[in-house]
């Protein structure tokens, strides 16, 4: 029983640069996974300029009836959004922590080439935990 | 849930790990002796502190926004204070100043009161002309670059040159926020 479907990192230009999934449901290939992307990316572009308030920062919640997207874009334009059950608590924490892990153990990699897929194994192996962590505390309440 | 409270730049240095402040003076005079050895030309060895120091800065953002929590900056002044204040606690543990602010508010300059490179460090006539924490200027200017502002940065004053104080300008040249393209007609 997983809350998190799937897990997606765009880069400023809304090139797919991670994505992971968590369930048997929703599984998409690469070429899937980069045409959502990109269609995410634009669709959070063009929320900006339907805000008939300036300065709107793009949107952050997207609730459907069979699942829930958080979205939460770094001031340097870097997206990370979360593919979850419907309801799933706490999305946009868990988006902080894993902005944190990016900027440790991608960021700081200096193999890592900025905007490129990220391919770091640390990277990998610490997002597992946090999610790991997150379900059990779901499964916990 | 609301967001959480921006965190002072204090507060974020007594939190991550840190390093024997000696080891770090010492790396980062090896990594200057070694470009001097290299370049031989201390200009060169200028353009390469600043582009290295460019590197860092765009890496560097990334990490002062998640520790931060800081929202975006309303106007360049409360970016020159949060670069003064929280930016430079929290990677260097000094605290520097903003001052001399220009009529229209795009340039200024940050003064440190302690720099941590230079502990120690004494310039040979031969390296007149060599700015020993360019590196700075760079990582400055990277790390504006990601949040979509072009500046220049440079130095006013450095005690390495006989001066009393460490002094960058920081000028913004531009603000080139990423706008969506679905306006081209292309």
């Amino acid at each position: 029983m997983a809350a998190i479907y799937s897990l997606y990192i765009i880069n400023k230009s809304g090139g797919l640069i991670f994505y992971k999934d968590y369930g048997s449901k929703g599984r998409m290939d690469t070429n899937d996974s980069l045409r959502v992307a990109s269609l995410w990316h634009s669709m959070h572009a063009i929320s900006q300029q339907l805000s008939p308030i300036n300065g709107c920062s793009g949107i952050e919640l997207l609730e459907a009836d069979t699942f829930d997207l958080h979205c939460f874009q770094s001031l340097t334009g870097t997206k990370f959004f979360v593919v979850c059950e419907t309801g799933t608590q706490h999305m946009e924490a868990l988006l902080k922590v894993i902005y944190e892990l990016y900027t440790d153990y991608v960021l700081k990699n200096p193999f890592y080439e900025m905007e490129m897929p990220i391919r770091c194994e640390l990277f990998d192996i610490n997002l597992t935990q946090v999610v790991q962590k997150d379900r059990v505390a779901l499964l916990g309440r | 849930m609301p967001p959480a409270a921006p965190r002072s730049g204090d507060a974020i240095f007594a939190s991550v790990e840190r390093v024997n402040a000696e080891l770090f003076t010492l790396t980062y005079g090896a990594i200057v002796r070694q470009l001097l050895t290299d370049l031989e030309e201390v200009e060169e060895v200028n353009k390469q502190l600043d582009q290295m120091g460019y590197n860092i800065g765009i890496r560097l953002i990334d990490e002062f926004l998640a520790k931060s929590n800081v929202s975006r900056c309303v106007d360049f002044k409360e970016t020159a204070e949060m670069i003064a204040k929280v930016g430079f606690k929290m990677f260097l543990g000094v605290t520097a100043s903003v001052m001399n602010w220009d009529a229209d508010g795009t340039c200024c300059s940050i003064v440190l009161e302690d720099n941590p490179l230079v502990d120690f460090v004494e310039l040979p006539d031969t390296c007149q002309g060599l700015y020993y924490c360019n590196i700075l200027s760079g990582v400055i200017r990277g790390a504006l670059e990601m949040v979509a502002m072009k500046t220049e940065v440079t130095w006013i004053r450095d005690m390495l040159r006989g001066d009393d104080a460490y002094e960058l300008q920081v000028k913004l040249l531009k603000q080139v926020p990423e706008e969506y393209p679905y306006k081209d007609d292309e």
